[in-house]
């Protein structure tokens, strides 16, 4: 009995001695696993917990403001005061509060439900957007009843605006909500924001990166929910970049006021340094409604019109370039050498091809004319002669070198090449082949010929400034040398350049010029220029033989475009102008005085000659915020 | 000695006797561990008193007391009522069953009105009551033959069938464990768990049918915890972070960013480890298991001076159950087992655990006090 008991407890001791062994074992696999968490681990889950604990917010950057030449501001940014709800605030009751809020800020029931909506989806401290763009009036009121509106606050953002409204609409662009699928190439982090607005349109969209800025971030410590306890850091980003332009406010303003009942554009440059001066299109529309965001309403309206109000026509309208062109066919005779300054040629009122009868726009004929006297008249037998003389090869050479049919490189998004037609391309895209009518045709600046405003005004610019082809720019180049042309060298003879100016400086200043009606005197500085009238509709021989109607008698759509290309002052050329009026009827009725006007502005305000402002403070707005 | 010995004849001892024998070595330990749980539970709720660490004082307090009582009992009176005490703590795991209070989907509360109870919690040391009980009675020849394991075979399969039905996978594993631990120190031969491993591998696949969809989750979690880090994974992960993140010397108490942000739902139950670890770092990780594993081999210390062969296999078998509390409770929190819901034994936050480990180590130190008192194999029946 006893050694059994004695057995028992031996085998007791050891068995517990194995247990102990098993238990120790065990208590070192915990310690290894403590070990290698905990140290060797270490690092890792440190910055796990660092991550869990720290969220990063982003904080919009304020957008760059645009400025004209002189400082004046083209895009602003204005104080936007938000509404937004935090529904735990809310005292446990959003109805009562959005009721209350209803009596102060009517709310529609669309954005009650929107509201509610995003309350049910959003976590309870997230606020949540009641109303944009509060009026100073609405939020004072929402401010001064805030204890009966528990969850309600008043958030303050920036928000575009376009003091100018559609004056530069067209250059400066708008800017706009980030659409889905520009959030999916997610190239910015900023994009995510509510609210946020990128550049869609002119120099908006062109310099958008530029404009946009750093985003800020601001680190907080954040709970399970994610919740903020507290903020750590807070980094303000770096503004978006002030951008001066080189447009002059004050002529964007007289040329729309000018041009706003017409569909049309005009494209000011300094013809020694490219800098676009104005460039207005017409009919405009207010980029602050695009910032706003457009009703669908609004957007058919402006989409739907006929007169293309989002189309910048200045350097996205496409149009013959008439008798605009007549100076590059004549350079292309004088360098082929199939005519001299003094060759005469005699107008009958029109000239035979085959069988095909080619008119000039004045029926009884001018009789004998030479170069210049051709150019006073823009008569049209004469351009025909010698297109034919030159031949096609040639005048398209010369054409391109002014830069027909290739972009301008300006730097603006939306730029278009235009046309200019070759024996190459008749066969290449119409598969026929050149014939001696086409030559006619591209001799007067019609025909497939198709050339920008925009390219008008370089041509100009180039036959003004010595045979220059600069390029266009918006915005002050670095080291701006306004008296050494920036440009490629054409290398044309200048009398032949000369000549050119001199036939423009008759169309204008000699009383029987086809532009007469432009002539101007702006103490002593007079400007030389060059009409255009090119068909929008073929004219048949029977109304030609019934007698043509007067263009104010057809209806809009059929009406001629006119066009007016015009330098100055004649004595030391600095402007170009190029004005092209849709539907205008004449270039010498419609085009040359508008033209005209705004070259006496732009003579007068002579923006040229003073030295550019640049904004070197980077300000968040023209007024200041708090 | 010679005075104290002179109790191996008379069991009966006065109160004072009794008092003046409890192991105030083993108190003091059991104090300090419970000192660091208030601690623990003090920074767990970001340096508040409430809503934890007070109660678990109090707790703590009525626990000390249970313990003390218990601790001054004539051990004679636990081998008699051994067999009724786990009847009992059968009868409440019955009626937990069916009219037990639901709490996070599985059915462990029993309310009695002024108190909620943890039925399984009590089984635990009802089983190694009963087992020890049984062992007593029998020779090492008994304890090798098949036919006498029958019964305490059975005797634990109920109370474990019980518990898994709840369900309560953790309880079920520490209980199946503790009675393994018992069988084997009494001197079942190691073929037979040998077999009974071999056994258990073939029918696991069976009784992973009859696991509950959460439990397999919870398996699937802790095989690959990333795979759903925000969901299932959740916890294991955010654990490791908690701990890991400690590093060797810790945040600093108080300075815990996992715990103080809430990225550890529940934080104060089964993972306060992690709020130790994260605020104490390694050293304090390692000074809290050296701690308990002094107060375990401290328990087995006070076994071996115990005469009887009751006190001794209960002595052992509680402190094992410790054991296996700290093991599970660890090793899940590190990722080294699946999650099932173990306690930190005297850190955690809960009222029935804490009372039945305070009732458990009252027992420990009923084995101290008694250990000259010799007990017959038939002790059970003697008056």
């Amino acid at each position: 009995m006893i050694t059994r008991d004695g057995d028992k407890g031996k085998m007791l001791t050891r068995r517990a001695a194995m247990v102990a062994g098993g238990q120790l074992f065990l208590s070192s696999v915990l310690l290894g696993r403590m070990y290698w968490l905990q140290v060797l681990e270490s690092d890792r889950y440190k910055t796990l917990a660092e991550e869990n604990r720290i969220s990063t917010r982003l904080i919009a950057p304020p957008r760059g403001l645009i400025y004209d030449r002189f400082g004046t501001v083209l895009a602003d940014n204005n104080q936007n005061f938000r509404a937004l709800v935090i529904s735990e605030q809310t005292e446990g009751n959003l109805n009562a509060t959005l009721e209350a809020l209803n009596k102060i800020l009517p709310l529609t029931d669309a954005e009650i439900q929107r509201i509610r909506r995003e309350v049910r989806r959003s976590r309870d401290f997230t606020p949540v957007t009641i109303r944009e763009n509060l009026s100073w009036q609405e939020m004072a009121a929402i401010q001064l009843n805030a204890p009966d509106l528990p969850g309600i606050i008043i958030d303050e953002g920036l928000s575009r605006y376009y003091p100018g409204r559609e004056e530069s609409a067209h250059v400066l662009g708008y800017v706009g909500v980030v659409s889905e699928q520009e959030i999916a190439t997610g190239e910015n982090p900023l994009w995510k924001l509510p609210g946020f607005r990128i550049g869609k349109a002119g120099i908006e969209l062109q310099y958008n990166a530029e404009l946009c800025g750093k985003e800020g971030a601001q680190r907080v410590e954040v709970n399970a929910v994610g919740r903020v306890i507290r903020a750590i850091e807070r980094d303000e980003g770096v503004a978006g970049k002030s951008l001066p332009l080189t447009i002059d406010e004050r002529l964007q303003k007289i040329a729309y006021k000018r041009m706003k009942n017409q569909s049309g554009s005009a494209v000011l440059l300094d013809i020694y340094t490219g800098e676009v001066l104005m460039m207005v299109s017409t009919p405009a529309f207010d980029p602050n409604a695009f910032n706003r965001g457009l009703t669908s309403e609004e957007w058919k309206a402006l989409s739907n019109n006929d007169r293309k109000p989002l189309l910048n026509k200045a350097l996205g309208g496409l149009y013959s370039p008439g008798s605009t062109f007549k100076m590059v066919v004549a350079l292309a005779a004088l360098e082929a050498g199939v005519i001299r300054p003094e060759t005469k040629i005699d107008c009958r009122g029109y000239t035979m091809m085959g069988n095909h009868r080619f008119h000039c726009w004045k029926g009884a004929g001018h009789g004998e004319l030479n170069l210049k006297e051709a150019l006073m008249h823009s008569c049209d037998i004469y351009f025909y002669e010698i297109a034919r003389r030159t031949g096609i090869d040639k005048i398209s050479a010369m054409a391109k070198k002014f830069g027909f049919g290739s972009l301008t490189g300006i730097n603006l998004p939306g730029e278009k090449a235009g046309l200019m037609p070759t024996r190459h391309w008749k066969e290449m895209v119409l598969g026929e082949q050149w014939l001696q009518g086409d030559t006619y045709n591209v001799g007067i600046g019609q025909g497939a010929i198709l050339a920008t405003p925009l390219q008008l005004a370089v041509m100009t610019a180039a036959l003004a400034n010595d045979g220059i082809k600069v390029k266009p720019t918006l915005i002050v180049p670095e080291n701006r040398n306004p008296n050494a042309t920036q440009g490629e060298y054409l290398n044309i003879p200048k009398n032949y350049l000369q000549l050119m100016r001199e036939g423009m400086f008759e169309v204008v200043n000699n009383s029987k010029g086809t532009a007469k009606w432009a002539h101007i005197d702006v103490d002593g500085k007079l400007i030389a220029g060059k009409t255009g009238t090119t068909q929008v509709k073929r004219i048949s021989m029977k109304e030609r033989e019934q007698g043509l109607k007067r263009q104010e008698d057809l209806p809009w759509e059929d009406r001629n475009h006119a066009l007016f290309v015009t330098f100055g002052p004649t004595d030391s050329p600095r402007y170009a102008l190029a004005v092209v009026i849709e539907h205008g009827g004449g270039g010498s009725t419609t085009a040359a005085p508008i033209a005209r006007d705004i070259m006496r502005a732009a003579l007068k305000l002579d923006p040229a000659a003073k030295q550019p402002v640049k904004p070197h403070k980077t300000i968040i707005s023209s007024k200041g915020i708090k | 000695m010679s005075r104290l010995s002179s109790f191996s004849h008379n069991a009966e001892m006065t109160l004072k006797d009794r008092f003046m024998r409890l192991s105030w070595f083993y108190i003091f330990l059991i104090c300090l561990v419970a000192a660091t749980g208030l601690v623990v539970l003090y920074a767990a709720a970001n340096g508040n008193w409430n809503p934890w660490a007070s109660k678990q004082f109090v707790r703590f307090c009525l626990g000390f007391s249970v313990m003390i009582v218990v601790g001054m009992t004539n051990l004679r009176f636990w081998l008699k009522y051994a067999y009724a005490f786990y009847t009992v703590a059968v009868i409440m795991l019955f009626i937990v069953e069916f009219f037990g209070h639901d709490a996070m989907g599985a059915q462990r509360w029993l309310n009695l009105g002024f108190i909620k109870v943890q039925p399984s919690e009590l089984m635990k040391i009802a089983l190694i009551l009963a087992l020890s009980r049984y062992f007593h009675g029998g020779s090492l020849q008994d304890a090798q033959s098949m036919s006498y394991l029958v019964a305490p075979s059975l005797m634990v399969l109920l109370p474990v069938a019980l518990v898994l039905k709840q369900p309560d996978l953790g309880t079920a594993v520490l209980m199946a464990s503790g009675a393994v631990i018992l069988f084997f120190l009494v001197g079942v031969q190691m073929w037979k768990f040998g077999v009974m491993a071999c056994l258990g591998l073939i029918s696991l696949p069976i009784g992973w049918r009859f696991l509950h969809d959460y439990q397999k989750e919870r398996v699937y979690t802790f095989l690959d915890p990333e795979r759903d880090p925000l969901g299932k994974g959740y916890h294991i992960l955010q654990s490791k972070i908690t701990l890991g993140s400690g590093g060797i010397f810790g945040k600093g108490f108080l300075q815990g960013t996992q715990s103080r942000l809430n990225f550890l739902p529940e934080k104060q139950t089964d993972f306060i480890f992690t709020v130790l670890a994260e605020e104490f770092g390694l050293i304090g990780s390692v000074s809290l298991l050296m701690l308990y594993l002094v107060l375990i081999f401290y328990g087995c210390l006070i076994a071996f001076r115990s005469t009887s062969f009751f006190g001794r296999l209960l002595a052992l078998g509680l402190s094992a159950n410790l054991f296996l509390y700290v093991f599970i409770n660890i090793a899940m929190v590190m990722g080294l087992l699946p999650v099932v819901g173990v306690p930190l034994p005297m850190i955690s936050y809960g009222g029935t655990v804490m009372l039945t480990l305070m009732f458990s180590f009252g027992l420990i130190e009923c084995v101290n006090v008694n250990r000259d008192v010799q007990i017959g194999r038939r002790g059970a029946y003697d008056d």
